[in-house]
């Protein structure tokens, strides 16, 4: 994409983007819950909203991961705020899947839940991957990173990388035997981590680090635009 | 028509007046849009001549659209509906099972020829699958032991092994391969000979329908239902244990027995609780699957942990 086309078409993406992110982020939720009241989840309706709302959520994480690598490539420093949305929602749905597993898989059976996650890894791994995503949730207000300070809110946020390897794993070991989505989300988060990787390196190599934390002329690391 | 029931199991653990009720009532309900017109009548005099007790009394017969469009059946898919979708254009017949190994006269049987002859049973059965869910399903179908009886097999045979149709045209999932195929399974010969385990032809008074493993499949109710092998097209005796498909694809989770076990937990879940498909609840898992009674002895001083 030549730099013309992208600052033509960068008014419309920025106008469209949120109404968009809102649909893609409600229309799943509106849609298994419509599906449930409704008796439209198959045989088993727990386990499916509870696969569902897992897959939900790490998709939502894929995308929300997708942002920085994306304004990387734009220059578009509007996107910020689309990262912390997609972020929360991404939250929202892992909560969710949390929630399906506490009380419609489980029924608050507690002396069960706690030997799963005890004796099974890849229980704790998916409760970890919830249970880091929680400080990012309650610091993604303007007067947090203004409290924390950039440097130290992004930091804090690289959390999320953690999130999304516990996810992934999680998903893998989850599946019975055919482990085709779980490579497949395991590969896109390794593919986003990677770019995250390459580019830093490559930005060590062009250009010095600012000298002053307080002010990074990077777009992509001030958290809010 | 001829009903036959051996002796030594009760007739209460083959149906109880409660799941006879449901039927009646499921029957009731369905039974206005075509569906009474097409249950065979062989389904219903055992049903109604048994007495109350065995399945308790809060245990349902699975609504029989959960019991066909929720299925494992790799050969058409991995996912839960995959196999009633997949398997619309399979069609079984003409269908032929062979038996081979220590038997006296190794040959093909047609259909017909190996089940046509014996008698129907009706058993209603609790189904508990390795993956924690269970259902309670009303199948037609021979005693597996009146099967081997036409096999002839030698006094030395001490396992039965079952294979499944291997035909990737007819069976899309066998072009992946998600498991070694084709799939196998295998009972020692004493639990063949059981008067619980049914070689099913029929279920909800219907043919097999293609998801659930027509023509012909194994149920073995003690057992997790990867036991019971679907499409079956070969029966082979032998002295040595053979290998089956899940032990092989994962040998630490899926054992050769396979047993029904509250106390010996899966390593990646528990196997204490089970959801009833079509209830809230889960609710507590009876080893041998609440068959204990007529198996428990088959393994009496074995370490059911080592041979799980």
């Amino acid at each position: 994409m030549t730099s013309t086309t992208l600052s033509r078409a960068e008014p419309l993406v920025r106008r469209g983007v949120r109404p968009v992110l809102w649909l893609a982020v409600l229309a799943p939720a509106a849609y298994l819950i419509t599906a449930l009241l409704t008796d439209q989840l198959g045989a088993n309706p727990i386990e499916e909203l509870e696969r569902e709302s897992g897959r939900w959520a790490l998709r939502l994480l894929a995308a929300s991961l997708t942002v920085t690598p994306l304004m990387r490539l734009t220059g578009w420093g509007w996107l910020v705020p689309q990262r912390r949305f997609l972020g929360l929602a991404t939250f929202f749905y892992a909560l969710s899947h949390l929630s399906v597993y506490m009380v419609l898989d489980w029924f608050f059976d507690w002396d069960e839940i706690l030997k799963d996650v005890v004796e099974h890894w890849y229980i704790t791994a998916g409760l970890l991957a919830v249970t880091l995503m929680i400080p990012l949730a309650l610091t993604s207000t303007k007067r947090s990173i203004r409290w924390l300070g950039g440097k130290r809110w992004t930091t804090l946020h690289r959390l999320v990388y953690v999130s999304a390897v516990a996810g992934s794993v999680h998903f893998y070991f989850a599946v019975k035997k055919d482990v085709t989505q779980p490579i497949i989300y395991a590969v896109l988060f390794a593919a986003l981590l990677a770019f995250r990787i390459v580019w830093k390196r490559r930005a060590a190599k062009t250009r010095p680090a600012p000298a002053d934390s307080r002010k990074p002329r990077d777009p992509v690391n001030t958290p809010v635009a | 028509m001829h009903i036959r029931r051996p002796d030594d199991i009760p007739s209460s653990e083959i149906t109880s007046e409660s799941s006879y009720i449901n039927r009646r009532s499921f029957m009731e309900t369905a039974g206005a849009l075509a569906l009474g017109g097409l249950i065979a009548p062989t389904a219903l005099p055992a049903m109604a001549c048994a007495p109350a007790e065995g399945l308790t009394q809060d245990e349902k017969i699975t609504d029989e659209d959960d019991a066909t469009s929720y299925n494992n059946y790799y050969e058409f898919g991995t996912g839960k509906e995959d196999p009633k979708e997949q398997a619309k254009k399979f069609r079984p017949m003409p269908w032929t099972v062979n038996v081979e190994g220590m038997v006296k006269t190794p040959r093909p049987f047609s259909f017909d020829d190996l089940v046509g002859k014996l008698a129907v049973q009706d058993r209603v059965y609790r189904h508990r699958c390795v993956e924690a869910w269970s259902m309670v399903i009303p199948w037609q179908g021979v005693q597996l032991r009146d099967v081997i009886a036409r096999c002839q097999p030698l006094p030395s045979a001490k396992f039965v092994e079952f294979t499944t149709l291997y035909d990737p045209q007819r069976m899309p999932g066998q072009a992946r391969s998600v498991l070694p195929w084709p799939y196998r399974e295998a009972l020692r010969m004493d639990e063949a000979m059981n008067s619980l385990t049914l070689l099913a032809t029929g279920m909800y008074g219907k043919a097999l329908p293609n998801q659930n493993g027509a023509p012909l499949r194994l149920v073995v109710p003690w057992k997790y239902g990867f036991k019971g092998i679907k499409g079956i097209v070969k029966l082979r005796f032998t002295d040595k244990s053979p290998q089956t498909t899940w032990n092989d694809a994962i040998p630490s989770e899926y054992g050769f027995y396979g047993n029904v076990n509250p106390a010996v937990d899966h390593p990646r879940w528990s196997q204490a609780k089970e959801r009833r498909i079509g209830q809230f609840l889960k609710v507590a898992t009876l080893p041998f699957n609440g068959y204990a009674n007529q198996v428990a002895s088959m393994y009496s001083g074995m370490d059911l942990r080592k041979f799980y």
